[in-house]
């Protein structure tokens, strides 16, 4: 499905209405060992922005920013016991919430693939 | 525009690279700025990570480069009086090659840095914070009579070899006036190594047994290498010093230590040696001699926190609805696999067992005064 980046290394997987959302390969590598991952209330509304999720590693604490607005339908349960899944996994089975889509037109705003590797390599 | 434009005189001042620099990145060291220096965090080799290299350390060896340290020589007929007057250390109990903790202290009692001073045939050799360096030796200087000689040992690197496989993995390359294991924690010597006379002391920040080498730089790339080529030995980055010092309830300057706390709070008792408690006659004596009677307000504590968020520098402490304290260093234990924090509480809520909570993102996370250290040492004693 059509995959977006933002400049803070999040990464939206969108399917009609519905994005998963998750932190880069890029992202994960420079926060090292993730241990705990504090993950929004499905239902909670969020916006383009916001910082509804919080990935712990040893050294510190980072916010993960909603790509797009919209309303969390989901959440990965699975790194509450496995938070070391967004170092393994972290553009598959790491993933961390999915909402459905307030304004689609937010995508336009965001990275393809190429555009943010090229954003990576310049970094 | 940009800050640099907007005033053309400005500099940021320049990120200096340490001998070792090259042999990290070689090595797959990812590189930070830390104290002024390009320092390696940690390598992204097989087994790097900062877990991976916390635990290596602590069931293998792990190789530091802290040539970020200071590392000072002061010499001079008056030194050891003169530096009395600024360290609460008892130098006429203290015996040739025996590294002693000391602390340099500000006229208000505050810390102004944590350091180890050795004595050697002709002198003291210190070795300090690397962020803190410069303005130790401007410290000294103005505090220290002319007659008395700092130098700063630039040309000096300075290693850490910290773990269990530390002494096997060394001795075999190590020849000196006695062998190694007439070493025990807290004492040195000179020994060759890799065709360089180093300063060994059996002595470290992990907690557990292990050497520091001081050694010309010269030498430090091929001294590295060559510890390196016993494959019980990988290289560790700063992440991992950190969360092995906090495991051993070691306090880090900056954060746990800062000119607005005093060693008395911080439960460094030890490091105000006896004749100096009664003597006094050092900078900031009169406030460290009323809080060794009469104890202090707050004490400086170890967490253990439930659950698996980590608590940061800064947080605050709370008993019920009353802040009691705030967190100075936090992290998640790798060893224990829970978080674990090191902060000032009022001494009311300081016994071990004691039940707080700690503020993190508006959330409050439940948390218990842990005896100091979290892990066991295992010092060579």
């Amino acid at each position: 499905m059509p995959l977006y980046y933002t400049q803070d290394h999040e990464w939206i997987d969108t399917n009609g209405a519905v994005g998963t959302v998750g932190i880069t390969d890029y992202a994960q590598s420079q926060l090292g060992d993730i241990t705990f991952v504090e993950l929004p209330e499905a239902g909670s509304a969020v916006k383009k922005g916001d910082a509804p999720c919080v990935v712990d590693s040893v050294k510190a604490a980072s916010d993960v920013y909603s790509p797009v607005s919209g309303t969390v339908t989901d959440i990965n349960a699975a790194l509450e016991g496995e938070p070391e899944l967004v170092n393994t996994q972290p553009e598959s089975g790491g993933w961390l919430f999915r909402l459905t889509l307030a304004d689609a037109g937010e995508l336009a705003g965001l990275m393809d693939r190429a555009a943010y590797d090229e954003f990576v390599a310049g970094l | 525009m940009s800050e640099a434009e907007e005033f053309p005189d400005f500099e940021e001042p320049e990120v200096l690279t340490l001998p070792l620099d090259g042999w990290h990145r070689a090595r797959g060291g990812r590189m930070v700025e830390f104290a002024g220096y390009h320092m390696p965090v940690q390598y992204a080799a097989e087994g790097g990570g900062i877990i991976a290299e916390h635990l290596w350390t602590r069931s293998h060896a792990g190789l530091f480069d802290v040539s970020h340290m200071g590392q000072l020589y002061i010499s001079g007929e008056a030194a050891a009086s003169a530096l009395e007057r600024v360290l609460p250390i008892d130098l006429a109990t203290l015996k040739p090659n025996a590294p002693r903790y000391s602390l340099l202290l500000d006229e208000h009692g505050g810390v102004l840095d944590d350091l180890m001073v050795t004595r050697w045939s002709t002198g003291f050799y210190l070795v300090v914070n690397g962020a803190t360096k410069w303005d130790d030796i401007a410290h000294l200087r103005e505090h220290l009579p002319d007659e008395v000689t700092i130098n700063h040992l630039e040309d000096s690197a300075l290693l850490a070899l910290q773990g269990p496989a530390a002494f096997a993995a060394l001795e075999p390359l190590v020849t000196g006036d006695v062998p190694l294991n007439a070493l025990t924690f807290m004492t040195g010597g000179s020994f060759m190594l890799g065709g360089a006379e180093v300063w060994i002391s059996r002595s470290g920040y992990t907690g557990e047994d292990g050497f520091e080498l001081a050694l010309p730089a010269e030498h430090a790339e091929a001294i590295a290498a060559l510890l390196c080529t016993n494959p019980a030995v990988k290289p560790i980055g700063l992440g991992a010093r950190d969360s092995l010092r906090l495991e051993a309830g070691l306090p880090l300057y900056g954060h746990d230590l800062t000119p607005q706390t005093s060693p008395i709070e911080a439960g460094l008792n030890f490091a105000i040696n006896k004749r100096r408690r009664t003597e006094g006659g050092f900078m900031g004596a009169a406030r460290i001699l009323r809080e060794l009677a009469a104890g202090t307000q707050r004490k400086w504590v170890g967490l253990t926190l439930d659950g698996r968020q980590a608590a940061r520098e800064g947080a605050e402490v709370f008993a019920e609805n009353e802040q009691v304290g705030t967190v100075t260093s936090g992290g998640f234990s790798p060893s224990l696999e829970r978080p674990i924090a090191t902060a000032y509480v009022s001494a009311a809520h300081s016994a071990p067992g004691t039940l707080l909570e700690i503020e993190v993102r508006g959330k409050r996370l439940s948390a218990a005064v842990t005896a100091l250290p979290f892990v066991p040492h295992r010092y060579h004693r």
